[in-house]
């Protein structure tokens, strides 16, 4: 009887918003992979959804409760991961970010949002509302960014970068005091600008991907020939678009990699002004369906973990398309539930499995 | 993290507080500040720089690849092909292009074989142009050189290949001076208004028939709008403006006569020109030294332009049109004319007794004539009577006539840079030199020396015209029927000179000049070109021996080849209203009755053709040996020699 209440409790308006976004991202796949050797990614795609709901269905039957009481077994293994990927780890363009297991290549990377979602919430929910001190926002920050280094390591800047909005968001909502964020934005800044200058934080090309954000003209056959393909797709689309399959830069491989980091610009040159108000519209009201959500549930992990799923993929979301409109940099975060790709459909998926699972439950007690 | 269990979960919910309300609606806000920062980016973009960016991505994806016209072939009044085209490629650069092109140049360098400096030297001469327009990077590239550049689409999406026609020129420099050749258009050229409706990078005529008849042998140069993807790879094509190809011309030389003014010129330094004086055809035009204009018209080499300009000859002078010498005894012809057209020569009778004294100089004759009239004088070439006519005449009196036959002056002839050559007269030393005039140099001009040059153009108009009863025609090589109306005027008016002219010649003055020159091929009346009597040919003319340099200086300089006198002769047939006019200017051939012989070859070739043709008999073919074959690297696409049917 309780099971069956659940369902009817599980957020299908939500679902409804997402699926519509993912067949968006389905056709505008297919539409930028039809003239390449990529063409049938549309179908893996589809593929990649149908695993996801599935997953999505089966964690929210789990009781969240269970995973905060797991998640610190779950954090040492993502650790261990992390350091397996270092040992075996597959290289590919340079990277270890890949371990290869039967059927395919696992990402521990992306994975890891999902614990340090859950980690936070339990950490946060520990401290039970008190004033935050130094100890435990230095706490906080270890929690998140001893994984976070590690990804940084590998390296994979942009997926390392989805883990501070946990972080923020984790120490947002667990009260801490402005003067607090103050000095930890400040000592960042002198940290990242001190790094930056040993060269020892970042690899030559990511350096080069923000020196060509500032300046796009310093490299035009690299980053910055991205950047500046990505903002001629995204003009030229205009306020109408070309048209589905018309998009002269994402027809013409102009445009870097238009099914995945940058499919918001195919999509944006193909359908315009309109349809990318259209596709932010969606995101908007996904957003705040999840902080809706947030706010009904009926205990203060719950409420970190919707809110932990809302800054990631808020952060997502500006970031990529912040970078597709020359905003941001290159960093190499996916676009959620429109770029092509495994790893960032199911984190998505399994992220709202947990979001419908904390909704499910909000009448518990 | 210190171990939470499940039931510890339980005992705390009972008391959970909830976040405050306000935390969680100001996250809220978070996520439409965010969104609407980023409608702002995409505002920016889509809507207030659509129309900057959809040219942008027209630019990406639209190559404008040009279709260069070929220019048009040249032929011979029969129609005889002298200069063809053929099938090349050319490697162009397009700039268009988001790349900086600088980071690819080491590479360019090495797959086409152009140091880096010189591709540098090419992209600044384009600097200005626009950016669409391709810069021709380099001309007739190798199979080796195409291969790179297809296999190398990827890394170097800039480089276009490009099929041209190019020009193929007759071997060994044949008719090189008269044809001229085609090159790049130069900077000097393109600052000239003239030139206004050049781009850089356009290949004009650089010389000859080929510069001065630019605008109609030159097409008008298509395009095509071609897809492409970001690696060069072509997916279709816009639409294209086709190439006009250029116009065929027919030039008035005659390849047999041309040919046989080439074989006399073989070996020597000097020109050959002959003339139609009944219209002013240009029926052979040779130059020599010569050069080969494929030479010219390819990737001149350093090593050749060197060897060019090194040569003290000059192979690069038209000498036909541009040396301008001393016409030496030829001149006596204008002196004739002055002298019976003012009624002094024709009753003077002077004694030479190998010289004369005028003013306090004695003037030499290099024989002793003795009693010497009008009708003598020219086919003995004596100086003695001549000196004596200039005196009579004065100076003023030659110029007037010489000037109104055309010396002093361009005659018109449509092809470039034609020299003046310089008639003296008191107002004209007065001019140049600020000096009044000696009456002793009006001595030396009587026999065509002195401060008196003019071109072997000028001689053949000028005598031909003598020839003619008078009448004198501008010279030309193209028929002017070949021409648009509007593109003749503006010919003439490029290449202006004194034209076509009519001059006063009594007929008993006429028969008298006409018959003396004609005694001047005769052995039996002595005359200085007996040697070269052509039998059962009216042949007559006029030689001329015109020293280089002074007496006094050649002695001092002890003699060799380049002291010798020059070699003139201006001979015709028949001897009046002749068909044929033709000047040979022998440089260093030491007597102008050498010269006369290399004219009489040219004027053998002319009468046998005549008669041949006055028989019926059909133009033998030309042997194929004597026209230039092209180079062995070129497809083959040997000129061929049409039997025109007459």
């Amino acid at each position: 009887m309780r099971r069956l209440s659940s369902f009817r409790d599980f957020d299908w308006v939500l679902l409804g918003f997402v699926l519509v976004i993912s067949v968006i991202s389905v056709l505008e796949i297919k539409s930028a992979t039809v003239h390449t050797k990529f063409h049938g990614f549309e179908h893996k795609q589809m593929g990649f959804l149908a695993v996801g709901i599935v997953l999505m269905f089966l964690i929210s039957l789990i009781d969240y409760h269970r995973l905060l009481d797991i998640v610190h077994w779950a954090y040492g293994i993502s650790i261990l991961s992390l350091i397996a990927v270092f040992a075996v780890g597959t290289k590919v363009l340079g990277a270890r970010r890949w371990i290869r297991v039967p059927g395919g290549h696992f990402q521990p990377s992306e994975w890891i949002k999902l614990v340090l979602i859950v980690a936070v919430a339990r950490y946060f929910w520990g401290l039970a509302g008190r004033e935050l001190t130094w100890t435990d926002i230095g706490k906080a920050f270890a929690l998140v960014c001893i994984p976070m280094l590690m990804v940084l390591k590998q390296p994979d800047l942009g997926t390392s970068l989805t883990y501070l909005p946990i972080l923020a968001c984790g120490l947002f909502l667990g009260g801490i005091r402005f003067k607090q964020a103050a000095i930890i934005l400040l000592s960042i800044a002198l940290l990242v600008g001190g790094a930056w200058k040993t060269g020892k934080l970042l690899k030559p090309y990511q350096k080069a991907r923000l020196t060509s954000f500032i300046n796009p003209d310093t490299d035009p056959r690299g980053s910055g020939y991205q950047i500046r393909q990505s903002l001629i797709a995204v003009g030229s689309g205009g306020i109408w678009g070309k048209g589905a399959n018309k998009g002269t830069q994402t027809q013409g491989d102009f445009l870097p990699i238009p099914y995945t980091d940058f499919i918001f610009a195919a999509f944006c040159e193909e359908h315009g002004f309109i349809g990318a108000l259209g596709v932010l519209l969606l995101y908007f009201l996904i957003l705040m369906r999840l902080i809706q959500n947030a706010q009904t549930a009926s205990d203060l992990p719950g409420t970190f973990i919707i809110m932990g799923v809302v800054s990631v993929i808020l952060f997502q979301i500006a970031v990529n398309i912040g970078m597709v409109v020359g905003l941001m940099p290159v960093t190499g975060i996916p676009l959620p539930l429109m770029s092509y790709g495994g790893s960032s459909i199911l984190f998505t998926f399994m992220a709202l499995g947990i979001v419908m699972n904390v909704r499910m439950r909000r009448f518990v007690n | 993290m210190e171990p939470v269990t499940h039931s510890d979960y339980r005992a705390l919910n009972g008391n959970s507080e909830k976040l405050p309300a306000g935390k969680l609606h100001s996250t809220q806000y978070i996520v439409a500040v965010v969104l609407a920062v980023l409608i702002t980016g995409l505002w920016r973009l889509q809507v207030l720089g659509a129309d900057n960016f959809r040219a942008l991505a027209e630019a990406n994806r639209i190559r404008k690849v040009p279709i260069v016209a070929p220019r048009g072939r040249i032929f011979d009044r029969y129609g005889r092909l002298l200069v063809d085209n053929y099938p090349s490629v050319s490697c162009y650069l397009l700039r268009d292009q988001s790349r900086n092109i600088n980071l690819d140049l080491p590479m360019i360098s090495r797959g086409l074989n152009i140091p880096v400096d010189q591709i540098q030297a090419i992209l600044h001469r384009y600097q200005t142009a626009p950016k669409y327009q391709p810069i021709p990077l380099k001309q007739d590239i190798t199979p080796d050189e195409q291969a790179f550049i297809e296999a190398h689409r990827n890394e170097l999406p800039e480089l276009e290949t490009v099929d041209v026609q190019r020009r193929l020129y007759p071997r060994d420099g044949f008719a090189a001076h008269l044809i001229g050749y085609v090159g790049e258009v130069s900077e000097e050229m393109l600052n000239n208004p003239r030139y206004a409706f050049y781009d850089p990078g356009d290949v004009v005529g650089r010389s000859g028939v080929e510069a001065s008849y630019d605008a109609i042998l030159r097409g008008t140069d298509g395009y095509k709008d071609v897809i492409v993807n970001s690696r060069g790879k072509e997916l279709g094509q816009l639409g294209q403006t086709l190439a006009i190809p250029g116009k065929d011309l027919r030039l008035t030389i005659d390849l047999d006569l041309q040919m046989a003014a080439e074989k006399a010129m073989e070996g020597k330094i000097g020109a050959i020109v002959a003339l139609d004086p009944h219209n002013g055809e240009v029926l052979a035009l040779v130059s020599r030294p010569t050069f080969d204009p494929n030479e010219f018209s390819g990737h001149l080499t350093k090593s050749y332009w060197n060897e060019i300009l090194s040569n003290p000859d000059h192979p690069l002078l038209d000498k036909a049109t541009q040396a301008q010498l001393a016409p030496g005894s030829t001149f006596k012809i204008i002196m004739s004319v002055a002298g019976l057209q003012e009624g002094v020569a024709q009753d003077m009778r002077v004694n030479c007794p190998g010289g004369a004294t005028f003013y306090g100089h004695f003037y030499a004759c290099d024989k002793r004539h003795g009693m010497v009239d009008i009708e003598n004088a020219i086919p003995w070439s004596c100086d003695t009577f001549f000196y004596t006519l200039a005196n009579k005449l004065g100076i003023d009196t030659i110029a007037r006539y010489a000037t109104s036959l055309g010396f002093g002056e361009r005659t018109g002839i449509d092809l470039p840079d034609e020299a003046s050559g310089i008639m003296p007269s008191t107002a004209w030393k007065l001019h140049t030199l600020h000096q009044a005039w000696y009456a002793g140099e009006t001595i030396s001009v009587g026999i065509g020396q002195g401060a008196i040059t003019a071109t072997p153009l000028q001689l053949a108009r000028a005598i031909g015209g003598i020839a003619s009863g008078g009448v004198l025609h501008r010279p030309h090589v193209v028929f002017p029927d070949e021409v648009r109306p509007g593109d003749l005027e503006a010919i003439h008016e490029t290449f202006s000179g004194s034209g076509d002219k009519t001059i006063p010649l009594s007929p008993a003055n006429w028969e008298i000049i006409t018959d003396a020159m004609a005694n001047a091929t005769n052995p039996a009346a002595g005359g200085t070109a007996g040697a070269s009597h052509l039998e059962g040919i009216d042949f007559a003319g006029k030689t001329g021996t015109a020293q280089v340099m002074s007496h006094d200086a050649l002695a001092r300089s002890g003699g060799g080849h380049r002291t010798l006198p020059n070699a003139w002769f201006v001979g015709m047939t028949p001897r009046r209203n002749p068909d044929i006019v033709v000047a040979v200017l022998w440089q260093n051939g030491d007597w102008g009755s050498n010269s006369a012989k290399l004219a009489a070859q040219v004027i053998e070739a002319f009468v046998s053709k005549q008669r041949k043709r006055e028989n019926n008999i059909r133009i033998a073919e030309a042997p194929k040996a004597a026209i230039p074959a092209p180079a062995a690297a070129v497809p083959a696409t040997e000129p061929e020699i049409n039997d025109h049917p007459l």
